[in-house]
């Protein structure tokens, strides 16, 4: 594995430095560094003009496998994720099987680590088989080598509001934290979209946002009661940014995460009937999109995680009800971060790096992303381009369900590098992972 | 405006939807002689690709189609993608490898028929059947030439139905029906109420040109309607606790002998058919001098051959949508 | 492009006048006969001749023996145009069983109308006789029809128009070629 000199790169807070990179760490971060601050063999990389973040952090993606290996694998979902920048991803447990045990959760780890372009941490489900009915064994997950913090049943609510707070109170033992996909499974019993003037006109079953914000308003009030933190996924609508904010204001240990989808598509794109768009929870209007983009600038929100949902063809080339809910994220989540936080005026690079890196890791208690630029840190970083224009065409992943097809999107990564090893160079992927020690 | 299919009622513009009315007409005239026969869609052939069982919709564009002379396919998929069987894409696609100028189809996801028609996987022009709870353009199609013709007699024809009251009653959040109906019946100048219970309305009807209520009896009283469109509603619906009861249903948004009372002299009673006969209407209205139940089945086929006509019969290169 | 009138308004009356008696004249009386113009203006012809013929046979009811005969679903050629808007058609409540049914058209040129109107006929029942009257003859015919009554014959070629208005649908009455 080669060192590495990152010349002229510009960092979070605006300044412009070099960074140098021996082995796995950043062993130096300034102005003008000598030539051979990373060696004498060091790979100099020209970062004139391109932003330089920490590794970016999904605290939510589907990499499905084991079992959908049809739509994605932990090889072809790490090389997306890289794509975009990404150094770190929290596999979700909706696998076949599900990652429900310590033997699953660490074979889920080990093909990450094989794969090899970033670090794979598996998502342990809060039930036995994301069945809603018992405990899953959560401190066997924790104690494995996989060393699982985040527990969900995302895909499916954990809606009995025993067994949500029982999980709350279990996960504190290792400081977990549980991960709430919140929908009221009655209130939304064949859903197809949000319910509103669109719904209306399509003829097509809602999802009330009422489904989201009463299981988040339950959650919080919970997670208080108990003394537990809880994070919130995939944030939605107007009415949950308002809950989030008062239960935070409250002084109550809740975080919430926000998809790129949910931040710039709007549900009038489901007139198309195109099921590209069809999603869990739904788009909804363009009141909830301005209302989630102000609350991922003023902190409301902690961070952007992208529900990245690989389908295969078959899925979505059909009749809308008959459409799998899912979209791709991986590879935009860069942009639509910029579009949200920097040319909007809305923020600057430094809560970019917050949303994308910093606090996921942080939620996710990982101690080796996420972490600031400079000498000591582990040398996971993304160098994005933020005057490039990309009209999204094509991705890594092994799907196709990509609503953002045709669209112009600002930002591209030119650079990934996971633990010192470039995973992506001048936006081309490495043909190989990390080599492993 | 030529149309290339027709997927929804708010397809059709004033223009094109009172030509399409008043082709019914003369194919009406066509329908009363005895040799019921057109020769204008000969060597087309029309597909009825039925998702859903309805034997009454598909004998009734059938006969339109036969009328016309085209060949006619009748093809009853089972299920779709969901229930394992062969998917709407290889359905499709078998069909387009056979040839066909036309495919009518009924299928029971919204949305249906305008995924077929943007798929690419068709080259013909895509009649929608009734796609869900989404539209069924035809069915307001012929309710609206027998309004008019009902109003308006021999001088129907180049008028639409301005100024004329219409209150639908019934399931209106699961009714392709009313969707279609709505759309159309603004497009031709009518003024649309309707009731329902709560329950039964979309949450959001911003977006809808229409007035509202939750009593029948208020609503008869307060529009004074021309024509009353009562609407099928399934008991299952009890099930879910979209009501409490048939009976309450029945006595709350029935029509009734003593709802019939508070219509006019004239007023029309529709049902698009099949009737639950004493929970959304009794005997005694369906079986009613106003009731255009039965004439409702009969200008179906004539309308159906008017959109048939209007799609398939002129030059078929139009750009793609 | 020039313009000549080849028929006045008093040249079509005289013309429609000619035609109303020698439609009686191949009857031997108004017995049976039945107007059907083609829209649009062989309806306002049959309706002028019709008036004439009751004029000196008042046991004709032109208003009960004229109708109108809509051929646009029959016509051979409408997958060359765009979908074409259909005209009314209303036959007389006698019927054409047994009817001598004299066809009344503006123009006749291919024969094509005329052979759609045929089929049409052929579809409402069994005329004893089919007759066909025109205002002019402009030749060229395409099929072997010909016209029984013919008001003015006109040789044109193909790149003329002949352009015939009604005072009832154009606001005067005249024939002009356009070349």
């Amino acid at each position: 594995m080669t060192n590495l000199l990152i010349q002229n790169a510009t960092l979070p807070s605006g300044e412009v430095a070099d960074i140098a990179i021996v082995g796995e760490k950043i062993v130096a971060v300034g102005k003008a560094l000598a030539a051979d601050s990373a060696g004498a063999d060091a790979t100099v990389i020209d970062a004139t003009g391109l932003v330089a973040l920490p590794g970016l952090v999904d605290l939510h993606t589907h990499l499905r496998e084991p079992g959908f290996e049809q739509s994605e694998t932990i090889y072809t979902g790490s090389q997306s994720a890289a794509a975009g920048g990404f150094t770190a991803v929290h596999a979700m447990a909706n696998t076949s099987p599900v990652q429900d045990t310590a033997g699953v959760v660490e074979q889920v780890q080990r093909l990450g680590q094989e794969a090899g372009y970033v670090d794979v941490v598996p998502v342990g489900a809060v039930t036995v088989g994301l069945e809603g009915m018992q405990l899953a064994e959560l401190g066997a997950m924790a104690n494995s080598r996989a060393r699982v913090r985040v527990f969900s049943d995302d895909g499916k609510c954990v809606h009995d509001p025993v067994l949500m707070r029982r999980a709350l109170e279990y996960v504190k033992t290792f400081g977990g934290v549980i991960a709430q996909h919140a929908q009221e499974p009655r209130l939304t019993e064949g859903a197809q979209m949000n319910e509103g003037k669109v719904s209306a006109d399509l003829g097509l079953t809602g999802w009330p946002a009422v489904a989201e914000e009463s299981i988040i308003a339950r959650d919080v009030l919970l997670a208080e009661h108990v003394g537990s933190r809880v994070h919130i996924c995939h944030l939605s609508t107007a009415g949950s940014v308002d809950i989030i904010r008062w239960a935070k204001a409250r002084g109550i240990n809740v975080t919430a995460e926000v998809t790129p989808h949910h931040l710039l598509l709007t549900d009038e794109l489901v007139r198309s009937y195109d099921a590209v768009y069809k999603v869990n929870p739904p788009l909804r209007t363009q009141e909830d999109v301005l209302a989630l983009r102000a609350a991922l600038a003023d902190g409301t929100i902690d961070i952007i995680a992208t529900d990245h949902a690989p389908h295969p063809a078959e899925s979505k080339d059909c009749e809308w009800q008959a459409a799998a809910f899912g979209m791709l994220g991986l590879e935009i989540a860069a942009s639509v971060a910029q579009d949200v936080l920097i040319d909007s005026g809305a923020s600057d690079w430094n809560r970019v790096a917050a949303v994308l890196s910093g606090n996921p890791a942080k939620i996710g208690l990982l101690e080796e992303q996420g972490q600031p630029l400079v000498a000591g840190s582990i040398a996971n970083l993304t160098l994005i381009d933020p005057k490039a224009k990309r009209v999204i065409e094509h991705s890594h992943s092994k799907s196709d369900n990509n609503p953002y097809r045709g669209l112009t999107l600002p930002g591209a990564v030119v650079h990934t590098i996971y633990r010192g090893y470039q995973t992506v160079t001048n936006g081309q992927l490495a043909e190989k992972g990390r080599p492993n020690a | 405006m030529t149309l290339k299919h027709l997927l929804s009622a708010g397809d059709l513009d004033r223009d094109t939807a009172i030509a399409i009315l008043d082709i019914a007409e003369e194919m009406a005239g066509v329908n009363s002689r005895d040799i019921k026969k057109l020769p204008t869609l000969r060597g087309k052939t029309v597909v009825n690709l039925f998702f859903e069982d309805s034997t009454r919709t598909r004998i009734s564009f059938e006969l339109a189609e036969k009328r016309l002379s085209a060949d006619v396919i009748n093809f009853a998929a089972k299920g779709s993608s969901v229930s394992k069987g062969e998917s709407l894409k290889d359905t499709a696609q078998t069909l387009e490898a056979m040839g066909t100028d036309a495919v009518v189809i009924r299928h029971s996801a919204s949305g249906a028929a305008q995924v077929l028609a943007h798929s690419g996987w068709i080259n013909g022009a895509i009649i929608n059947a009734g796609d869900g709870t989404h539209e069924h353009p035809t069915q307001a199609l012929l309710d609206a030439f027998t309004m008019r013709r009902r109003l308006h007699g021999a001088a129907s024809h180049g008028k639409g139905l301005d100024g004329v009251k219409v209150v639908i009653v019934g399931d209106i959040l699961h009714s392709r029906v009313a969707r279609s109906n709505l759309l159309l019946l603004n497009t031709l100048g009518a003024e649309v109420h309707m009731v329902a219970p709560p329950t039964l309305f979309p949450v959001n009807t911003s977006n809808w040109n229409a007035s509202f209520h939750y009593d029948f009896d208020t609503a008869l009283t307060s529009v004074k309607p021309d024509a009353v469109m009562m609407l099928r509603v399934q008991g299952e619906r009890m099930n879910a606790s979209y009501f409490p009861t048939e009976r309450e249903y029945s006595r709350m948004w029935g029509l009734n002998g003593d709802r019939l009372g508070l219509l006019g002299e004239s007023t029309l009673i529709m049902h698009p058919g099949p009737m639950n006969r004493g929970l959304e209407i009794s005997s005694v209205a369906a079986d009613h001098k106003n009731s255009t139940v039965l004439e409702q089945v009969a200008n179906g086929v004539s309308i159906r051959m008017a959109v048939l006509y209007h799609l398939l019969s002129g030059e078929r290169n139009h750009q793609d949508d | 492009m020039s313009t000549r009138t080849v028929l006045t308004s008093g040249d079509i009356d005289r013309a429609i006048t000619r035609i109303a008696h020698e439609i009686v004249e191949s009857n031997h009386g108004t017995k049976n006969l039945i107007l059907l113009g083609i829209p649009t203006r062989g309806v306002l012809l049959a309706n002028r001749i019709g008036q004439v013929i009751q004029r000196h046979y008042p046991e004709f009811d032109a208003v009960a023996a004229t109708g109108r005969l809509d051929i646009t679903m029959y016509r051979d050629d409408l997958a060359k145009h765009p979908t074409r808007s259909v005209g009314e058609t209303a036959i007389p409540a006698a019927g054409i069983e047994n009817a001598v049914v004299v066809l009344i058209d503006d123009v006749l040129y291919s024969g094509r109308t005329i052979r759609a109107a045929l089929d049409a006929l052929n579809d409402l029942g069994r005329p004893s006789v089919v007759r066909l009257a025109v205002l002019v003859d402009r030749g060229h015919r395409e099929l072997p029809i010909r016209a029984d009554f013919v008001g003015k014959n006109l040789p044109t070629s193909r790149d003329e128009r002949i352009n015939v208005q009604l005072t009832e649908n154009d606001g005067e009455t005249s024939v002009v070629i356009e070349s």
